[in-house]
Formats: C-alpha cells, structure tokens, sequence
C-alpha cells in the first residue's frame, strides 16, 4: 500500500509535467489545466489514504471551505485584476506551508520524535520561505491596488530588513543546535519572517510589483518543494520545484525587459535616485511642442491607414478598454486594413497580462505579436495607437545614453509614420521621466481615458 | 543521510525540467500559467491532509493549524485551476 501511494505522488507530478507541457501552445493550454487538475486530485487521494491518518472530520471541514472560497475567489475576479489574484493566491499558498511545517512539527514534537537536523532545516526552510511568500504578497497586493504608495524611508526598511535577517539566520542556527524545544520559540521565529516578508517588499517601487509578483510564485514553489523535504515526498519535491523553475523564468524574463538586474529591482529602488539629480522641467520640456488631435480627426487619419498597430499598457487595464479596442478594430479591419497588437514584456502589472485582457476581448492570439517579432514591422505601420503606455515606448531608452532607462529594450513606435498617444495627461510614467515621443513631429497626442477616445473614434468612423 | 541525498538529486533535476519546459511557453500564456503553477502548489495539500489528519479532534495548536493549512491549500487549489481555466478557454476561441 505504502509503495502504491508513493507511486499516486509520482504519478501526479508526471501529470503537473504534461500539464505545463500543454500550456506550451494555446490549443492544448485548456486541456494542459485540466490533465494537471488530475494530477492535483490523484495526489489528494493518495494523501487521504496515509496510515497516519485517523479522523476525516477536521480535514474534510476545511476542504470545503477552502474550495468555497476558491470557487468565490475565481468566479468574481475580473480579468483587470488577475495580477491581485495571483500575488494573492502566492501569499495563501506561502501560508499554507508555514502552517503545514508548523505543525508537522508540533506533532512530531508531541510525539517525541523530532526527526534529525537535516529535518529540522527542511522545516525551517518551510516557514521562512512560505512567511516571506505571505507577507511579501500582502504588500505586494497593497501596491498593486495603490493601497499603500511609494516608501519614502527606503532606507529605514533596508535597515529594518537587514537587522531582521540577521535574527532570523541566528534564530534558525539555534533553533537547528539547541536541544530544547520549544514551540513560543518557533512562534517568534514565524513572526520575524512575516516581518522579514514585509521588509523585503515594501521598498521596492510598485512600478517594479511584477518582478516581485513572478519572484514569490518561485518562492511558494519553493517553500513546496522544502515540505517535501519535511515529509520525504518526491512527488512534493518535484512540484515545488517545476513551479520554483517556472517563478524564476517569469522573473528572469521580467528583468531582462526592463534592462535591471534583479538585486538592482529588489534593492535599488525605483530607477536609482530619480529625486536627486537635477529634474527635468516637464512644462519646459513639452511647451508648444504637444500636437493634439481630437477622435474625429483620429478616425480621418485611420480611415486612410493600410497597416494599424495598437500599442497597449496600464493605461488599458485601468480605463477596462480592452472591448473598445476590438470595437475599433472590427471596424478598421471591415475597411481592408490590417491590425495587430505589440505587446511590451511589462505592459501591464505582471507578465502577460495585455494578452489575457486582449484575449477576454475576444482578439485573436495571433494578432498579438511580442517586441521581437513587431519591431521589424513597425516603420511599415501606417498608424500606431499608444493606449496608456508610457515609458515602454520611450525612445530615449534607445536614443539617449543619459537616459536613466537608457538600454530597456522598447517597442519602436517612433518609426511608424504617424503615433496617436491615447492619454490622460502629460504626467510621467513610472521611471519619472518626459517621454520625448509626444513631440516627435509624426506623433499627435489625443488626450481622454482610453475608452472614451476609442468609442468616440469607432462611431467618427462609422459616419465617414 | 541517503535519503536526503537522494531527494536532493531529484530536487536539482527537476528544477531542470521545470527550466526546459516553461521557457517554451509562449508570452501570451505567461499569466494562466502564473495562475496554473499557483495552483500546482497548492500540493502542499498533501502534508496539509496528513497533518490535520494524523491529531484526533482535541483541539491542539497542531490540529487548528493543520485544518488552516487544508483550508489554505484547498483555496489555493481551486481558485488556481478555475481562473486558469476561464482565461485560457479565452485564448481557445479565435476570433
């Protein structure tokens, strides 16, 4: 029996494989969910079947509350807000693993039978990883929803952080060597890592909040796969890590995006010392230089236009415009052009989050192309429409070496023969500084909520 | 001392696998699989089940905290596969 329940865990991680090896195409991506939904009801039947186990009572309680809360939690979310989800969703599973090394090991405890020190950093490994998850996506979710703004004491956290840290290693090397065990012990070493959790991410820019999102999904595969450990389950193991792998990609990807190394995003605040130089005057930079159109005169120019790429960004999720660009898109394709979509690698709060809302929109997958594959066709584009992104398509990132975003890779919308920036104001994006695209000579700005210009243009053009 | 060893080996490879595999995922699906690896960790069910399993019903700190961990874990699990399953059956219909 022992073996067979081995074998299930085993099987249910071949499952979790095959299921992120479907998510490799968007055809098979539905049926790839579901082959690892499986694995995951395998696993938990397996788990169900453990000798140890002797009452159902507790555990079939809180099955039923968690799925029907998960049911609320997937039904109500809207498609703008998945990046809140998914930090919160890390954070819940950081804490279930805090929960399970806790009392793993206040049962083994109770029993007297600690297992060995190899064990014990395994636990430890649990509940440092799954506290920093929780409260690290607690902040995260905080910022992502503008809860909480920017820290203006940056370096009071990264003191508060680094003195926590030092506590939390010496606590554990006690934990590990002391002979006495003691669960108010334990309980302040949870509390120092939750604090440790919030130190780490409060510092960070919310600009920068998808790194930190894709780093703690690696983390609660992580602290998976150190639960493994705890209970000597392969199965476990080798979960935790696939979702380690896929975390650490996502974030690796994130990175290098931005043109920023990931110590650099985690400690070196928002785009170095914005504040400290010499700032730019933005009513100076712009004066007289601003050439502004209005949707009627967006839907003449794109009534003559072959080739439309749309632009998206942040500015999208927040005006919920993703129908009124397909709206339009509809409407120019129905009069010979062709429309496609550039998607940046951090348009958006977390790494492809443009596609989902484009998706929800019902727009094709294979409109939608990636920096690599638009950039070459983008000075053949007769109109690119910047919807709310900023500095994903500055051109000084390519153009001027004393730029502070110097190098980021970026869409080149410069070079189509005319850019519409669809915006609400003139005010910076993320990194703070003048977007010297908005007074290019081939670039007019229409200034409105991305929604509103969109279905203003749609119906201009339906009266052409 | 072997056994650790062992899960180790495994550990280091599979970190590998997970490597290879989803760096052949395209952009597009980034988030569904954010929200699908999310819910694959929701594995830690597994010890969630046997820890809350394993105390009878006196109420113990080990009990309370197990029956939270399948709480947890369960949320984890099933609002994980449900969102992903609503966002890539987005992505199936085209056009």
């Amino acid at each position: 029996m022992f073996v067979l329940i081995n074998f299930s865990y085993l099987a249910a991680a071949v499952c979790f494989i095959l299921g992120i090896k479907g998510m490799t195409k968007p055809t098979t991506a539905v049926r790839g969910n579901q082959i690892a939904a499986i694995g995951m009801l395998i696993a938990v039947v397996a788990a169900l079947l453990d000798k140890d186990i002797i009452s159902y009572a507790t555990i079939i309680a809180g099955m039923l509350l968690g799925a029907g809360i998960g049911v609320w939690l997937a039904k109500r979310t809207a498609m703008t807000q998945m990046p809140e989800l998914v930090a919160s969703l890390n954070g819940i599973g950081g804490a279930a693993s805090v929960a399970v090394a806790s009392s793993t090991w206040l049962n083994a405890l109770a029993a007297n039978n600690l297992g060995s020190s190899g064990w014990s950093v395994a636990i430890l490994a649990s509940i440092i990883i799954g506290a920093v998850t929780l409260t690290g996506s607690l902040v995260a979710v905080l910022k992502l929803k503008g809860s909480i703004g920017e820290t203006t004491k940056g370096k009071l956290w990264q003191a508060v952080t680094l003195i926590t840290l030092i506590a939390v290693i010496v606590g554990s090397a006690l934990f590990i060597t002391s002979s006495e065990h003691n669960p108010l012990a334990l309980a302040a070493l949870v509390g120092l890592c939750l604090l440790l959790g919030v130190g780490l991410v409060q510092p960070v820019g919310g600009a920068d909040m998808p790194v930190v999102v894709a780093l703690l999904n690696a983390y609660s595969g992580l602290a998976g796969a150190a639960t493994g450990f705890v209970l000597d389950n392969q199965g476990l193991i080798i979960t935790g890590s696939l979702v380690g792998a896929s975390g650490l990609i996502l974030t690796a990807v994130m990175c290098k995006a931005m043109n920023r190394s990931l110590p650099n995003v985690l400690f070196g605040g928002a785009f170095g010392q914005t504040d400290s130089g010499p700032k730019q005057d933005e009513g100076e930079f712009y004066a007289g230089k601003v050439k502004y159109a209005t949707p009627d005169d967006l839907a003449l120019l794109l009534d003559g236009a072959r080739n439309v790429v749309m632009v998206p960004g942040y500015g999208l999720a927040v005006a919920q415009a993703q129908h009124a660009v397909k709206e339009l898109a509809s409407q120019l394709e129905k009069r010979g052009a062709k429309v496609s979509y550039a998607i940046h690698p951090v348009a958006g709060r977390m790494p492809g989050h443009m596609n989902v809302l484009l998706a929800e929109a019902e727009i094709p997958y294979d409109q939608l192309k990636d920096m690599d594959a638009i950039n070459p066709e983008l000075p053949q584009a007769d109109v690119a429409i910047v919807l709310g992104a900023n500095d994903v398509v500055n051109p000084a990132a390519a153009e001027d070496p004393g730029s502070p975003i110097y190098g980021m890779p970026i869409l080149d919308v410069h070079k189509a023969k005319t850019v519409i920036v669809v915006k609400r104001s003139l005010s910076p994006g993320f990194a703070g500084i003048p977007n010297g695209l908005f007074i290019r000579d081939n670039s007019l700005m229409v200034k409105g909520d991305a929604k509103d210009v969109l279905q203003a243009t749609t119906s201009a053009i339906k009266e052409l | 001392m072997e056994m650790f060893v062992l899960s180790f080996t495994i550990f280091i490879l599979a970190l590998f696998v997970g490597v290879e595999l989803i760096n052949k995922v395209p952009p597009t699906l980034h988030t569904p699989l954010m929200s699908g690896t999310n819910a694959i960790s929701g594995i830690v069910i597994v010890g969630a089940i046997i820890s809350a399993g394993s105390t009878d019903l006196s109420p113990t700190v080990a009990g309370v905290l197990g029956f939270l961990a399948v709480t947890l874990a369960s949320i984890n699990i099933v609002a994980g596969f449900l969102v992903t399953d609503r966002m890539l059956n987005m992505f199936k219909r085209k056009g």
